[in-house]
């Protein structure tokens, strides 16, 4: 589904990804742990283009990009499309209402009629949970419900990869639960995942692999129970035990 | 002193009162005639130069900028009155002549582009660049993420600002007086010219003038509250 090779990505001199090759097979949950600062972050909003990579090839679904040459807008357009992105952050339009940032993008990037888009915003809404606060704008929403509001927003566009950074960071611990609740059902549905998280117990429950990052390189990875209770490499054993799991 | 003399006999009062109850008119009438539909129609177009110029000088193009940087510079580095005097009595000489209305009209405008657009200009640049991410991590491109979402909240952000300039605007449409725009104050000059009653005409001018900014700043009011209702007041996250 997703193949990542030799992926590079500088900020300045500073290398950040140094020749990342992954692969996440159709409707797998990939787990990316790694200290601050490893690049976990950058790794999916490379898969995104939010940022663009120096080198490598990505290909999600068959579609490829190569950044060993040059790649056009257009192109990068019709990749990112592929993939739904879900910020620390939120990043939800203020402006908006719940209904108007799931709507957004059905009627200004899909050219959906404004009913259309509001049908299945109704849907995706009722499935993460939030109904009832369709009218409410983002200000009025806990963090846990602007999230899952950030969810619906993403897969309104039917991407076919999911990408997480850190969704449940920004959060009070009693609301970490209902964003997670809404992360397990969509890959118990089948969605293929990435996501970069510090909630281990999600790892645990969820991920089909987990990925040790650091510096730039993928360390180590494995199947979850695997890769936390016998770790193989000194770097992950280092990162696990800081985490204290 | 002649204070005492000529200054408030009963005599004087009664001129006061005529004079006040025939200037009224036209000075009312140049305000509705000309100050008001010059400040709103420069001020709409000055808005769209503005958005234009803000765009220039945020775009990756080196040209664009340079372009919008130097029409901001030379506007906002030389007096307004010169600008106007270089319209009306300055293009006639290169066979370029102009009515004084139209003449008004492109002088305001491009004064207000240049000034606005700075304000709009870091508007935008106010908008979280986590706003951007997320217009284009559901597959906008620039112009849809600029117009569906960073544009609505810059103007949100720049209506306090905006606002300010229309007042200031609506005062600096006095300046078309000195090249013949048959406003407010050029009637207010027109008419003291006749009776010799500077002072008083003057401030008859200046109430028209304040009346006008003081309804403007109540509708000021109206669209902040509106505005920060709508948006909240802890605006965007990220
Ligand atoms: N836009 C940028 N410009 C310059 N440097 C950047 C930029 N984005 C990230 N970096 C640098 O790249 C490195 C990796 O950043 P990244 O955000 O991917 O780390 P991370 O693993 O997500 O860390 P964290 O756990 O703190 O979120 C860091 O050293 C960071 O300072
Ligand atoms: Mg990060």
């Amino acid at each position: 589904m997703i193949s990542i090779q030799g992926l590079k990505k500088s900020f300045g001199s500073q290398e950040v990804l140094k020749n990342v090759d992954l692969e996440i097979e159709q409707g797998k949950v990939v787990v990316i742990i790694g200290p601050s600062g490893s690049g976990k972050s950058t790794l999916l909003r490379c898969l995104n283009v939010l940022e663009t990579p120096n080198g490598g090839v990505l290909s999600i679904d068959g579609q490829k990009l190569d950044f060993n040459s040059s790649v056009s807008k257009k192109a990068i357009g019709a990749f990112r499309r592929l993939t739904g992105m879900v910020f620390q952050s939120y990043n939800l339009f203020p402006h908006l209402t719940t209904t108007g940032n799931v709507t957004e993008g059905l009627t200004t990037v899909k050219g959906l009629s404004h009913k259309e888009a509001v049908k299945k915003a109704e849907l995706l809404l009722d499935k993460v949970g939030l109904a009832d606060h369709k009218d409410k704008h983002p200000f009025q929403l806990s963090g846990g419900q602007q999230q899952r509001v950030a969810i619906a927003r993403a897969l309104a566009m039917d991407p076919k990869v999911m990408l997480f950074d850190e969704p449940t960071s920004a959060l009070d611990p009693e609301l970490v639960g209902e964003v997670l609740r809404v992360m397990k059902d969509l890959a118990h549905e089948g969605m293929t995942m990435a996501v970069v998280t510090h909630e281990m117990r999600f790892a645990k429950e969820v991920a089909d692999e987990v990925i040790f990052i650091d510096d730039g390189v993928i360390v180590e990875r494995g199947a979850p129970a695997e890769l936390f209770n016998h770790p193989k490499q000194e770097r992950t054993k280092k990162f696990l035990s800081l985490l204290q799991v | 002193m002649y204070l005492n003399t000529i200054a408030l006999s009963p005599e004087r009062i009664q001129r006061f009162q005529e004079i006040a109850s025939t200037s009224i008119g036209p000075l009312i009438e140049g305000a509705i005639k000309y100050t008001i539909p010059l400040a709103i129609i420069a001020f709409s177009i000055g808005l769209i130069i503005a958005i234009f110029t803000a765009l220039a000088r945020i775009s990756s193009n080196k040209l664009l900028r340079a372009i919008a940087r130097v029409y901001v510079s030379i506007i906002r580095g030389t007096p307004l009155l010169v600008q106007l005097f270089i319209i009306f009595y300055g293009l006639p000489t290169i066979g370029i002549t102009i009515d004084p209305f139209p003449s008004a009209i492109i002088g305001f405008s491009l004064n207000v582009g240049a000034y606005a657009s700075e304000i709009i200009r870091a508007a935008i640049l106010s908008i979280p660049k986590g706003q951007w991410e997320a217009a284009y991590s559901i597959g906008m491109n620039y112009s849809q993420a600029l117009r569906k979402i960073v544009l609505p909240q810059a103007a949100r952000v720049s209506v306090p600002p905006l606002s300010n300039s229309f007042i200031g605007l609506v005062k600096d449409t006095s300046l078309a007086a000195t090249i013949l725009v048959a406003e407010t104050f050029r009637r207010a000059q027109e008419i003291a010219s006749m009776n010799y009653e500077f002072l008083f005409v003057y401030i008859m001018a200046a109430l028209v003038y304040w009346v006008i900014c003081f309804i403007l700043s109540i509708i000021q009011g109206r669209i902040e509250i509106r505005l920060d209702r709508v948006v909240g007041k802890s605006g965007g996250l990220s």
